[in-house]
C-alpha cells in the first residue's frame, strides 16, 4: 500500500476535475436497451399477444374444430402466446431479448400459478364465511344453539377461547425446548447432535393424527380425561420440529465473527449465545416460531382425540372437554342442516383472521421498528439530541416492520454491511 | 464474583512493574500494559504442525510487530496468545504463554478470563449487529459482570482512545452496524479497550480499509501504546514500519511449519536485518 501517506483531503483531490456532464439533448448520449425494461409499448405488445393467442385458440376450440375442455384452453393459449410472444419479440428486439423474455413469461406464468390457490382460498373463504359474521359471534358460545334456533344465534368465543389456551400451553411447552434443541445442534453440536438432527427432521414427517393417538392413550385414556391440556400436548409434539428447524436454520446465518468477538471479550459461552447470537436472530427467530405456532393452531386431527370439543364455555384448560375452532369448523360443516354448515364457514373465517392477528403483532414485537423505538427513548432519557433520535427512527422505518419473510433484514445479521468503501 | 476468580485477576494484573510503568498513575481508567512472553510455542491443526518452536517477548507498552508472508502463521501464533486458538477443531499446541510471569494456559487459568486480560480485535470489522454503539462498547464489561459507576465515562473514554467519540457523540443509540467499514472498525477497538486490557491483539485490523481508516487506526495505535502493549499482524510493511518497535519475522519455507526467522527493533529489521531472507521480505523480493 503505497498511498498511506495520503491525507483524506489528498485523497479527494487526486479523483480530479469531472467530464463536462452531458446535458439531456446531447446526441453523444447512446440509446441502451436493457433486458429487463418494460415500457408501456411492451405492455401493449403483451396485452396484443395475449388478445392473439386467445383469438386464435378461440378459433381453433371453437370453430373450426370440436374440441372443448378448459383446460386444454388454458395450456393451448399458453403455449401459442408464449410462441408469438417469442417470434414478436425476435422481430422487434432479437434473439437475446426474445429469449429473456420467453423464459420470463414461463417464469412468471409459473408464480401466478403458485398465487392462485392462495388467493383463492382466502377469496373463498371470505365469500362463504363473511355473510353471517357480525360482532355477536364473536361474544356468544354455541350453548343452547338447536337446529331449530335462528341463524343469528351463536357464536365463537368459547371456541376461540379453547384454542387461544391450547395454542398458549403448547407454546409454552414447546417453544423452549424446541430453541434449547436449537441451540444445542447449531452451537454445542458434538456427535449426537446429527443423529438429534436426524430425529427431528423425521418428526416433521409425523402424520399429526399420531401425536392425537399418542396423548389420547398415554393421557386420555389414563383417566385424565379430554381436556385442553391434552391438546396442548398434542400441538406442542407438532410445533416442536418446525420450530427446532426453523430456529437452527436462522441461527446457523448469523456470522461466526461475531461468536468470536465474544468470546475475545471474554465471554462465556453461555453469555454469547444469549446476548450476542439470539438477539442478532431475533426477527428470524420470531419468524420460526410463529410458524410453530401457525402450524398448531390450524391442526384438527389431534384435537378430535384429545379435546373432545363442547358447545359451551369451559375456560378450564386442565379439566373437561374444550372446544377449538379447527374442530367447530369440522363439526359444523358435517353437520346436515344449511345453516350449520354456513356457521362453519364462518368459524373458519374467524380461525384464519385469529392466525392474522397474531402473525401481525407478533411481527411488531419482533421488529427492529419497535427495538428501535425503545432504544431512542432510553437514549433520549439519557440526554441525547433530538435530532439522534429523529435520525435513528428514520433508520429502522426503512426496515420495512410488517414484512413475512424469513429474515427480515439480511444484512442486520452480517457484521459487514454499510461500508462506505 | 467468585473469590478464586478475584485471585486470579490479580494475579494476572500482578503489579510487579515495580517502576517501569508509570503510566498507571497517570491514566485514570487504570489500565496497565502488560508484558506477553512465549516460549516454545508449537501448533497443530488435525495433527499437522503448523509452528514451531516459537519464542517471543512482547515487550510492556511496546507495539510487537508480526510479518511474514500468507500461510506462516502469524494468526495462529496471535491466537495462541489469548487462548482463542483452541477454540478451532482439532487445533492443539506446545509451549507456555506468560502474561505478567503468570502462565496463561495454567489448569488453573480460565479462558475467559484470560481473554478478558488479553483483548482482540479481528481482520473484518464485527460489531454486534443488534446492540447500539453505547451497547456495543459495554458490551465487554456486560459480558464480565464488571459493574461501572458511570457508564457515559466508560463509552466517552474507549470511543475517544479509539478516536471515534467526536463523529459518534451524537448518535450512541444508533445501531453499530450502521457505521462505515473504518468506523466499525475503531468501534471494535473501543469495544476492546473498554474492559480495559493488558493487551491487545490486532490480527490485519487494517486489511479491510482504505487508507484514510488506516491511518486513522494506525494513529490510534499509537494513543494507545502507553496503556497497553500492542501485538499487530501485518501484510502491510509500511504500517510495520511505522507502527511498531519490535518486529518478527514468521516464515514457513517448502511446507516446513511456521517459525519465527529474525526479531529485533524495527529499524534494524527494516534497514539491516542478520538474516538476507528478512531483507528480502521487508524490500519486498517475495511474500
Amino acid at each position: 500500500m503505497t498511498t498511506t501517506s495520503n491525507t483524506p483531503s489528498e485523497a479527494e483531490a487526486t479523483i480530479g476535475d469531472p467530464v463536462v456532464a452531458p446535458t439531456p439533448n446531447d446526441d453523444r448520449r447512446r440509446r441502451i436497451v436493457k433486458t429487463r425494461d418494460f415500457k408501456p409499448t411492451d405492455a401493449a405488445l403483451l396485452i396484443v399477444t395475449m388478445l392473439s393467442a386467445y383469438s386464435i385458440v378461440w378459433i381453433i376450440f371453437d370453430q373450426l374444430t370440436l374440441l372443448s375442455g378448459e383446460f386444454g384452453f388454458v395450456v393451448c393459449t399458453l403455449g401459442i402466446f408464449l410462441a408469438l410472444y417469442w417470434f414478436v419479440n425476435l422481430q422487434i428486439y432479437g434473439r437475446h431479448m426474445a429469449v429473456d423474455r420467453l423464459l420470463g413469461g414461463l417464469v412468471t406464468f409459473g408464480a401466478l400459478c403458485m398465487m392462485l390457490p392462495l388467493v383463492l382460498l382466502v377469496y373463498y373463504v371470505f365469500a362463504k364465511g363473511l355473510p353471517l359474521l357480525s360482532f355477536s359471534r364473536f361474544t356468544q358460545t354455541q350453548a343452547g344453539v338447536g337446529p331449530l334456533s335462528p341463524i343469528s344465534k351463536g357464536g365463537f368465543l368459547h371456541a376461540i377461547v379453547g384454542t387461544l389456551q391450547q395454542v398458549v400451553l403448547a407454546a409454552i411447552m414447546g417453544i423452549p425446548i424446541a430453541v434449547l434443541t436449537a441451540i444445542f445442534l447449531n452451537e454445542i453440536g458434538g456427535r449426537i447432535a446429527s443423529s438429534v438432527r436426524t430425529v427431528v427432521t423425521a418428526m416433521s414427517g409425523t402424520p399429526a393424527i399420531l401425536a392425537g393417538v399418542f396423548i389420547y392413550s398415554i393421557w386420555v385414556l389414563t383417566f385424565h380425561g379430554y381436556s385442553g391440556f391434552a391438546a396442548s400436548l398434542a400441538l406442542a409434539i407438532l410445533l416442536l420440529p418446525t420450530v427446532t428447524r426453523g430456529t437452527e436454520e436462522v441461527l446457523r446465518i448469523v456470522h461466526n465473527d461475531l461468536r468470536e468477538a465474544s468470546a475475545a471479550l471474554g465471554a462465556p459461552d453461555w453469555r454469547t449465545v444469549w446476548s450476542v447470537v439470539l438477539p442478532t436472530a431475533r426477527s428470524g427467530l420470531v419468524t420460526s416460531i410463529l410458524l410453530g405456532i401457525a402450524v398448531s393452531i390450524g391442526e384438527t386431527a389431534p384435537l378430535i382425540m384429545t379435546v373432545f370439543g363442547s358447545q359451551v364455555m369451559n375456560l378450564n384448560p386442565f379439566k373437561g372437554p374444550q372446544a377449538a375452532l379447527p374442530l367447530v369448523v369440522y363439526q359444523e360443516i358435517k353437520l346436515p342442516q344449511k345453516s350449520a354448515v354456513a356457521l362453519g364457514y364462518t368459524c373458519a373465517l374467524v380461525l384464519f383472521i385469529l392466525v392474522f392477528a397474531i402473525f401481525i403483532i407478533a411481527r411488531i414485537l419482533g421488529s427492529a421498528w419497535l427495538q428501535g423505538v425503545l432504544r431512542s427513548r432510553k437514549g433520549g432519557a439519557k440526554g441525547g439530541s433530538n435530532a439522534a433520535i429523529e435520525e435513528d427512527l428514520m433508520s429502522v422505518a426503512l426496515a420495512p416492520a410488517m414484512s413475512m419473510g424469513l429474515p427480515r433484514d439480511d444484512r442486520s445479521l452480517n457484521p459487514d454491511w454499510g461500508g462506505e468503501e | 464474583m467468585t473469590t478464586s476468580d478475584l485471585s486470579e485477576e490479580s494475579r494476572l494484573v500482578a503489579t510487579s512493574s515495580s517502576g517501569t510503568n508509570q503510566s498507571g498513575s497517570a491514566n485514570p481508567m487504570g489500565m496497565e500494559a502488560g508484558e506477553l512472553v512465549a516460549e516454545g510455542v508449537c501448533a497443530w491443526f488435525s495433527g499437522r504442525l503448523v509452528l514451531a518452536d516459537v519464542d517471543l517477548h512482547m515487550e510492556r507498552q511496546r507495539v510487537t510487530a508480526l510479518i511474514g508472508p500468507s500461510g506462516c502463521g502469524k494468526s495462529t501464533f496471535l491466537r495462541i496468545l489469548n487462548r482463542m486458538h483452541e477454540t478451532i477443531n482439532g487445533a492443539e499446541l506446545a509451549g507456555s504463554v506468560e502474561l505478567n510471569g503468570e502462565d496463561i494456559y495454567s489448569p488453573t487459568q480460565r479462558a475467559t478470563t484470560v481473554r478478558r486480560h488479553i483483548g482482540m480485535v479481528f481482520q473484518r470489522p464485527n460489531p454486534f449487529p443488534a446492540m447500539t454503539i453505547e451497547q456495543n462498547v459495554l458490551s465487554g464489561l456486560r459480558f464480565n459482570r464488571i459493574k461501572t459507576s458511570n457508564k457515559n465515562d466508560v463509552v466517552e473514554e474507549a470511543l475517544t482512545k479509539a478516536g471515534l467519540w467526536t463523529e459518534v457523540r451524537d448518535r450512541l443509540s444508533n445501531l453499530g452496524g450502521a457505521l462505515s467499514g473504518g468506523q466499525q472498525q475503531r468501534l471494535c477497538i473501543a469495544r476492546a479497550l473498554a474492559v480495559r486490557p493488558s493487551v491487545l491483539l490486532m490480527d490485519e485490523p487494517c486489511s479491510a480499509l482504505d487508507p484514510a481508516s488506516t491511518l486513522r487506526i494506525e494513529q490510534t495505535i499509537s494513543e494507545i501504546r502507553e496503556e497497553v502493549t500492542v501485538v499487530i499482524v501485518t501484510h502491510n510493511m509500511q504500517q510495520a514500519n511505522r507502527v511498531s518497535d519490535t518486529c518478527a519475522f514468521f516464515l514457513s519455507e517448502n511446507g516446513k511449519p511456521g517459525h519465527i526467522v529474525e526479531v529485533g527493533p524495527t529499524t534494524k529489521m527494516f534497514s539491516d536485518p542478520d538474516d538476507p531472507r528478512t531483507l528480502d521480505y521487508v524490500n519486498g523480493r517475495f511474500g
